[in-house]
């Protein structure tokens, strides 16, 4: 056994294991510390330093997603300096975009918002001045305005430690930097593959499913887990739903194995399939061979078969029929598929095209 | 997936997908994980960049995973076992294997090593183009490395030597005593999001679910009294053989839920008039497929996010699918389609939900028994899971193998059925590309996608785009014995000289009129991923 460390987080003792942040302690023991740039499974960059805490005997304050936990520490989160300082960067980083959430989709789940709100901010000290970039409309997937950008870096570890797609990094450009693709590139034109990782982990609207804009505000959707259906990894995702149809797809960190959160370009944003107008929505057929496919209902339809299929049967036995199940339907259905044709129709001839 | 049946006792992926992170080295080969299964992909790089795993990749494209290997063959197409006998040879020559665990747990040893002697890293090189050096490099690395993965997919088991292929990673597994424990395995990873559990549930010609033997007796009577009904003893016919049965005229009718054979089966020229034959083609699909466009009956279904039920991953792991929105018009799921006809069919079937049906699975699937929708609400479980207290299963084959021994093959190298000749000169291989999936009928229909890659593309070496004055972007017309797509051409390294590859998403490219039918003779899958064709500018 490692040996624990205990240390003081406001008044409450709490032991824990060597190389464990400030940070990590505290969740431990149910004291929040706000943080902005921190991110579960990425690398702790101390840049926003928004989760400052007071650290007995240090000079000036610490960042507690960063600060490692010595022996005898004693650490209080929440006294005036403590505020003071996270007032100040909250308030600048606010002046410094153009963060408007009458129209941002964000607006009800944006971290900025959460930190404005939590901190008891009336209106900056601050003058807002955006940068006034241009927002990144190039494709029908993900949008991007950097005037709400907070530049904490989440997407570029997102896309660099968690995704390992390496196409975002910080650049520097005039005086401020900016997050984004090579040379400044729209998300189109760089070697993005559209796994949308920056999407879901950016705090503010400053990346946003594309799709979902105008689709309902996020109290308004519900939130049902599923599994992808497209390949074999089995992706457990979120689809969040208004009036019938599906808005947007996320993936859940909460939803552990197999993909811990992380989606792809298909799963994520290759959904809109469902509600894609072609979609069949009665049965058809086609009673000479050639004529055209007719609308009829269902019991029209199940009789045509039943009938065909017992002539066909009786006259040329069970094993003149055979049937294709799926390797996209569910379970259930194809064990129902074999158990129809092996004890209904009579034959073993039932297959799927997976071999394939 | 018989080779790994055959050797192991059991076809499934034996590890787990986060094991991929965290082991020593993985051997990736026939799979373009990256575009194909994107997530694994993920974690295999994450494996390379931050936990100093080693990564094998043997592939004769350039695909994005070569960029993070430490060593990369690249063997001509088709030459698959003549590359692992040479990294067997090396191991076994070097005395690298290990030699208590192909004592104690395998059998077949002798006989393997009497195959592969004469696989020297210079016949192979020979064979293959692998320089020999690199194959010893290769087998060192795999053989020295303290737990090792081997994973693959399709360019594993469509050529017509694909069990024997499968086999091949089996071998090189054993021999080096990866099965059986975290980390290590031979690991195929399944194309679409339900072929386990499709294969699992028995919608296989010779078995009933979890591959109880329809020509067992005893399974038979099970299923008998289970299901109240006469079942036929003989186990019946594969996927290409209902085609051909559709066209001599031995088969009257198909009942095809939701696939579409007339874009994904090799040779489609043939597929067509084969459908076209019968007396009765009943399609049950979401869209209008190109299959039901020459349909006699037509079945509107829901889609999955229409229903409830459960999936199977590739790692054994089921878990929940769940409705999230109603179906369009006259839409009804899968099961209550089924259900409905058995009912006007005399045999009655009154399932209320997914549950119930479920509920009867578990009753006839031993590996499932201990699998209820409660237990899978919040985190999937890997099957075998045996009883209601079971944990479910991470890896398979622990301490013994399911069929006992496990089984070394002694395989001789077969060279594809079709090569590049003087009328034909280029290998043609097909895939999948990152943005669309299977036959395309779903995301074609997605904006997002489309944007992305809106066409079938023609991957081309520059060498041969130049030797056949081709640009990139022009349309290009590639044939093959059996017909001919134009596409536009992409010139990329990628593609080795020699070597053109093309998607089969796309209905106005269906790079099937070009493959050949040529199947592997115990797998019975076609040799989608090696035939002869001709490239001109159209
Ligand atoms: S979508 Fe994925 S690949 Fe593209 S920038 Fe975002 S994280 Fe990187
Ligand atoms: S785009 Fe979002 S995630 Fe990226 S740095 Fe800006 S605020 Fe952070
Ligand atoms: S999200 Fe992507 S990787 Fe995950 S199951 Fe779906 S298609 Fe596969
Ligand atoms: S959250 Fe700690 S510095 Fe940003």
């Amino acid at each position: 056994m490692e040996k624990k460390i205990t240390i003081t987080i406001d008044g409450q003792e709490v032991s824990a294991k060597p190389g464990q942040t400030v940070l990590e302690c505290a969740k431990s023991i149910g004291i929040f510390i706000p943080t902005l740039c921190h991110y579960q499974n990425t690398t702790n960059v101390g840049a926003c330093r928004v989760c400052v805490v007071e650290v007995e005997n240090a000079r000036s304050l610490v960042a507690s997603c960063c600060m490692p936990i010595s022996p005898g520490m004693v650490i209080r989160t929440s006294t005036p300096a403590v505020r003071a300082a996270q007032k100040m960067i909250v308030e600048l980083l606010w002046s410094s975009g153009d963060h408007n959430c009458l129209t941002c989709e964000q607006n009800g789940q944006c971290e900025l918002q959460n930190l404005v709100y939590w901190l008891k901010i009336d209106k900056p000290r601050f003058n807002i001045e955006p940068p006034g970039y241009a927002p990144d409309n190039s494709n029908t997937m993900i949008h991007r305005d950097l005037n709400k950008c907070v530049l904490c870096g989440r997407c570029i570890r997102a896309c660099n430690e968690i995704q390992v797609n390496e196409v975002l990094d910080f650049a520097m450009r005039g005086s401020y930097a900016k997050v984004g693709p090579a040379f400044d590139a729209d998300y189109i034109d760089s070697a993005c593959v559209f796994c949308g990782e920056c999407l879901q982990v950016c705090p503010t609207g400053a990346i946003t499913f594309k799709q979902a804009k105008f689709g309902g505000r996020p109290w308004e959707l519900d939130k049902v887990r599923t599994t992808c259906t497209y390949c074999g990894v089995g992706c457990q995702m979120d689809l969040f739903v208004k009036d019938n149809s599906i808005v947007k797809v996320m993936g859940n960190r909460e939803y552990g194995q197999p993909n811990d959160g992380s989606l792809c370009v298909k799963g994520r944003f290759g959904m809109d399939f469902i509600s894609h107008p072609d979609r069949l929505k009665k049965p058809l057929i086609r009673y000479k061979k050639n004529e055209d496919l007719k609308e009829v209902t269902w019991d029209e339809a199940y009789t045509f078969i039943a009938d065909k299929l017992t002539a066909i049967k009786h006259t040329n036995g069970p094993d003149s029929i055979a049937g294709l199940a799926s390797a996209r339907c569910s379970n259930e259905e194809n064990y129902l598929f074999q158990k129809f044709m092996r004890a209904v129709i009579g034959t073993n001839n039932v297959d799927h095209c997976a071999r394939l | 997936m018989a080779g790994l049946a055959a050797t192991f006792g059991s076809g499934a992926m034996t590890n787990s997908i986060d094991e991929l992170e965290f082991t020593d080295l993985i051997l990736a080969t026939g799979t373009n994980t990256t575009e194909n299964h994107p997530v694994i992909g993920m974690k295999i790089k994450r494996a390379v960049k931050q936990h100093g795993t080693k990564l094998i990749v043997i592939d004769p494209r350039e695909i994005d995973l070569v960029k993070y290997a430490s060593i990369w063959l690249r063997q001509k197409p088709g030459t698959d076992v003549a590359v692992f006998n040479g990294l067997l040879n090396v191991i076994i020559a070097e005395g690298l294997y290990a030699k208590e665990y192909v004592a104690e747990r395998t059998e077949g040893f002798d006989a393997l090593k009497t195959v592969v002697a004469k696989y020297t890293p210079d016949y192979v090189e020979n064979i293959s183009g692998v320089p020999a050096e690199d194959l010893k490099k290769a087998a060192r690395m795999y053989a020295k490395a303290n737990r090792a993965s081997i994973i693959y997919a399709m360019g594993i088991t469509q050529h017509i030597s694909g069990t024997d292929n499968v086999k091949s990673t089996a071998n090189l597994a054993m021999l080096c005593g990866n099965v059986g424990i975290e980390g290590g395995g031979v690991n195929p990873l399944r194309g679409q999001n339900n072929v386990q559990g499709a294969c699992d549930m028995g919608a296989l010609p010779n078995v009933y679910p979890a591959y109880q033997q329809v020509a067992n007796a005893d399974a038979h009577k099970k299923f008998e009294a289970t299901w109240g009904a006469t079942l036929s003893p003989k186990p019946g016919l594969t996927l290409m053989e209902i085609m051909a049965g559709a066209g001599s005229g031995a088969i009257k009718a198909v009942y095809v839920m939701g696939e579409n054979p007339l874009l994904s089966d090799p040779d489609l020229h043939h597929v067509k008039k084969e459908l076209q034959n019968l007396d009765l083609l009943i399609v049950q699909d979401i869209f209008l497929t190109e299959t039901a466009q020459i349909a006699d009956v037509v079945l509107p279904v829901a889609s999955f996010a229409e229903k409830d039920g459960t999936f199977t991953n590739t790692e054994r792991r089921v878990q929940r699918v769940r409705k999230a929105i109603e179906p369009p018009g006259e839409a009804k799921t899968d099961w209550e389609v089924i259900a409905g006809l058995s009912n006007k069919m005399g045999y009655p079937m009154h399932y209320t939900s997914a549950k119930e049906i479920f509920e009867e699975v578990t009753t006839v699937t031993p590996s499932y028994a201990g699998i209820t929708y409660k237990r899978i609400e919040k985190e999937g479980l890997q099957w075998p899971c045996p009883t209601h207290d079971h944990k479910g299963t991470k890896f398979l084959h622990k301490d013994r193998f399911s069929r006992g021994l496990g089984l070394f093959t002694a395989i001789e190298f077969i060279p594809p059925n079709e090569l590049p000749d003087k009328d034909y000169p280029f290998f043609l291989s097909t895939g999948r590309v990152l943005y669309h999936y299977h036959t395309g009928t779903m995301t074609t229909r997605t904006q997002g996608l489309s944007e992305r890659c809106p066409e079938s593309l023609v991957e081309i070496n520059p060498i041969d785009a130049e030797n056949s004055g081709i640009a990139d972007g022009q349309m290009v017309k590639v044939t093959s014995r059996r017909g001919t797509v134009e596409a536009k051409a992409h010139i990329t390294q990628k593609s080795a000289p020699g070597t053109i590859f093309m998607n089969f998403h796309f209905a106005n490219a269906p790079v099937n009129l070009l493959t050949n039918p040529a199947l592997d003779p115990t797998g019975k899958i076609p040799e989608y991923k090696v035939c002869a064709v001709k490239l001109v500018a159209a």
